[in-house]
């Protein structure tokens, strides 16, 4: 069996017509965006602290009768994830999109991914680095719940400024998992990292030992939490919901075993970097746009 | 501004946002911090036990006993910390064997049995000597206590004193393991700067000694203060040979480790000489400086050959500096380590909290539960040789080997 995969989807020619027709199609899109941000605003006034949290009912069903997937096999599969952060504008709609999916704390404090400001002054050799947690964000958009940069360089001269998206690197040799006293976090054989949050006991040793920061802890389940790149939508044949929403395609996911897939090509067309790869720990997000002062 | 969260930790530079949420708290500085203790105090028990050192006889089961009511309590602060508290024992069901985490539940249980078997063949004598002596329900519990083994021929007395000098000899390591391995669970990890070093178990092990020396000192005095008894001028000069030797040593290699990481001066050096200059100064001026005092003062004793009175105040104070001291230095790697950003950009302030589960009034509890349970267990089996039996039946005890 094998999960349809985009690059067999049927090419369609692009004609005069069929361009005129997704000028539609994302006008629409575009509609439903500004829908769904304004739904998070609503949203987070009516329910309180975690307006995208699944209630207790609905975590337990998804812990206790987790959906089968008969037709997917792990050992088929490497998924592996690129990001480009050349194209990156740093819109945030992958965060928003990500807290949605996976009813991730709704504070600025807890993210399974997040994006990273890097900006050079005329005249400095170091970064300034700032992300949505940082106070003055939250304070422009108003809302912890709403994902957006302020424009504290408008009256500076910038002579560089990049954002670089973070999330699990999903390592081949992970420190979290190395740590981890139960078990409860493996790494697949698909390549994600997972957590079995009914036997995580609540230490925080892999959040400490995580280098990139992309664990945290979610305080009401009293266990570990991190980036499993959508594992429920990837084993099912779609991209990670922060790969599907990204507007300008930074985001590139795929299976590494298909060398025509959108990863494949962007790790065999470019050069590729990784976070920290001192560490050890063979990240499997790969980059490319790095700057030494990324951390 | 209001945060949804409420334990945001406030940050200068640049941290990774789930970095604001600080993992391990308080709670896991006193952790070390007890087991530290244990270590220490049943360092100076050994010293008599297992080397026969005389001027620690008076109160080598005393700190046995400290060291027991100690390591009863040290796995509590990690069951407070826990986000599933219930789950605990899956670390023990179902050992991760990479982490050294999983390892914690066995070192630590294998620990607290050789502490009861060693407490009660030291003891073994005087409980049966109690459960005749005794009656009504003491005199029964004794009796429980003893096992039904109430042979206090000197044959059985010398078996006594063999296993528990076995049991003890075994524990040196073990102490040593234990603490050793506390300091691991920090030095293994290669994130934290503050953290990853090769002889974080080291200056935990070394630490260790000097705070449990530290307590055993304190105890002594206070307690025979109270029991209106002589504090024995051979036991203190034994005490402070041993405190003079742990200062001195964890000293150095404290000061070692800091000039090695400022020497090699890798990437973040900048951030880390910020983090002792700025969120964790206070602990490290109470850290050196109580150390520094504690060095200082038993040099001078030495020195000045000082006996009597003014050796008890001073090393009274000395060993009370160091208990201190050592807090301070668990405090400055568990809480230091967090507040230097993985990004080696930023700096956080952590803020204790007064109330809750994991605030600093949990820990006063937990802190003093073990002086609370020493005081119950030195009525149930007093330790202190001159006031058992009549016929010195214990003193001998150790003699018989």
């Amino acid at each position: 069996m094998s999960i349809p995969d985009s690059k067999t989807e049927e090419a369609v020619a692009l004609s005069r017509r069929g361009f005129l027709g997704l000028l539609g199609k994302g006008a629409v899109c575009a509609g439903a965006i500004v829908g769904a941000g304004s739904a998070i605003g609503a949203s987070q006034v009516g329910s309180g602290k975690h307006a995208f949290q699944q209630n207790d009912q609905q975590y337990a069903e998804a812990v206790n009768n987790p959906p089968k997937i008969p037709e997917y096999n792990w050992n088929d599969h490497q998924w592996a994830m690129g990001v480009d952060t050349t194209r990156c504008i740093g819109c945030l709609r992958c965060m928003e999109a990500c807290k949605m999916e996976n009813s991730v704390q709704m504070d600025a404090n807890h993210h399974r991914t997040w994006v990273e400001r890097y900006v050079y002054l005329e005249g400095s050799s170091t970064a300034l680095v700032d992300s949505q947690t940082d106070p003055k964000n939250i304070e422009n958009s108003g809302s912890e719940t709403k994902f957006r940069f302020d424009n504290r360089y408008r009256n500076v001269k910038v002579a560089k400024a990049f954002f670089v998206a973070k999330l699990c690197n999903q390592c081949e040799h992970p420190s979290c998992v190395q740590v981890c006293p139960t078990g409860a976090t493996f790494k697949s054989k698909d390549g994600p990292v997972l957590i079995d949050t009914t036997y995580c006991i609540g230490c925080q040793y892999c959040v400490q030992a995580c280098p990139y920061g992309a664990r945290s802890f979610n305080q009401s389940r009293g266990t570990a939490e991190k980036c499993n790149w959508c594992y429920h939508r990837i084993t099912k044949g779609l991209n990670p919901a922060c790969v599907e929403v990204c507007p300008t395609g930074s985001r590139i996911f795929g299976d590494r075993n298909d060398p025509e897939s959108p990863i494949s090509l962007f790790i065999r067309n470019n050069h590729v970097q990784v976070l920290k790869p001192e560490m050890g720990n063979a990240p499997n997000v790969f980059y490319i746009g790095l700057d030494k002062e990324v951390v | 501004m209001e945060h949804v969260f409420d334990h945001v930790t406030p940050y200068i530079g640049y941290v990774y946002p789930n970095e604001t949420d600080f993992p391990w708290s308080q709670l896991i500085v006193i952790y070390p911090y007890i087991t530290g203790l244990v270590a220490g105090a049943f360092v100076i028990s050994s010293l008599h036990h297992v080397f026969n050192i005389k001027s620690f006889a008076p109160i080598s089961r005393f700190a046995l006993l400290t060291a027991l009511c100690f390591m009863v309590f040290a796995p509590s602060p990690l069951l407070f910390h826990l986000g599933q508290p219930t789950r605990a024992f899956n670390a023990v069901i179902t050992p991760h064997w990479t982490s050294a985490m999983a390892a914690f539940g066995y070192v630590a249980g294998f620990y607290l049995c050789l502490l009861i078997l060693e407490v009660w063949f030291a003891f073994r004598a005087d409980i049966v000597a109690m459960s005749k002596v005794r009656s009504g329900i003491m005199g029964k519990v004794y009796g429980w206590l003893s096992l039904g083994s109430d042979d206090v021929s000197p044959r059985a007395l010398a078996i006594d004193h063999k296993v528990a000098r076995i049991l003890s000899m075994i524990g040196i390591p073990a102490a040593c393991g234990l603490h050793g391995y506390v300091g691991f669970v920090f030095g293994s990890l290669k994130t934290r700067e503050w953290w990853s070093s090769d002889l974080m178990p080291v200056i935990f092990l070394l630490s260790a000694v000097g705070s449990g020396v530290g307590l055993i000192i304190v105890l002594y005095v206070i307690v025979s203060k109270f029991r209106k008894t002589p504090i024995l001028d051979e036991t203190m000069r034994g005490l402070l040979y041993v405190m003079f030797t742990g200062v001195a040593v964890v000293m150095v290699i404290e000061g070692l480790e800091m000039l090695e990481m400022v020497y090699k001066a890798r990437e973040g050096i900048d951030t880390v000489m910020a983090l002792v200059a700025g969120p964790i100064w206070a602990g490290m001026y109470i850290q050196w400086g109580m150390s520094a005092f504690a060095m200082l003062v038993t040099s001078a004793l030495l020195v000045f050959n000082t006996h009597g009175k003014r050796l008890v105040t001073w090393l009274f104070l000395s060993g009370l500096a160091m208990m201190i001291g050592v807090l301070a230095m668990r405090w400055n790697v568990v809480i230091g380590g967090q507040e230097l950003s993985k990004t080696m950009k930023g700096l956080l302030t952590f803020t204790p909290e007064l109330f809750g589960r994991e605030s600093l009034f949990t820990v006063l509890i937990i802190t003093i539960c073990p002086y609370i349970l020493l005081v119950l267990i030195t009525k149930l089996l007093p330790p202190w040789n001159e006031k058992i039996e009549p016929d010195h039946r214990v003193s001998e005890v150790h003699k018989l080997a």
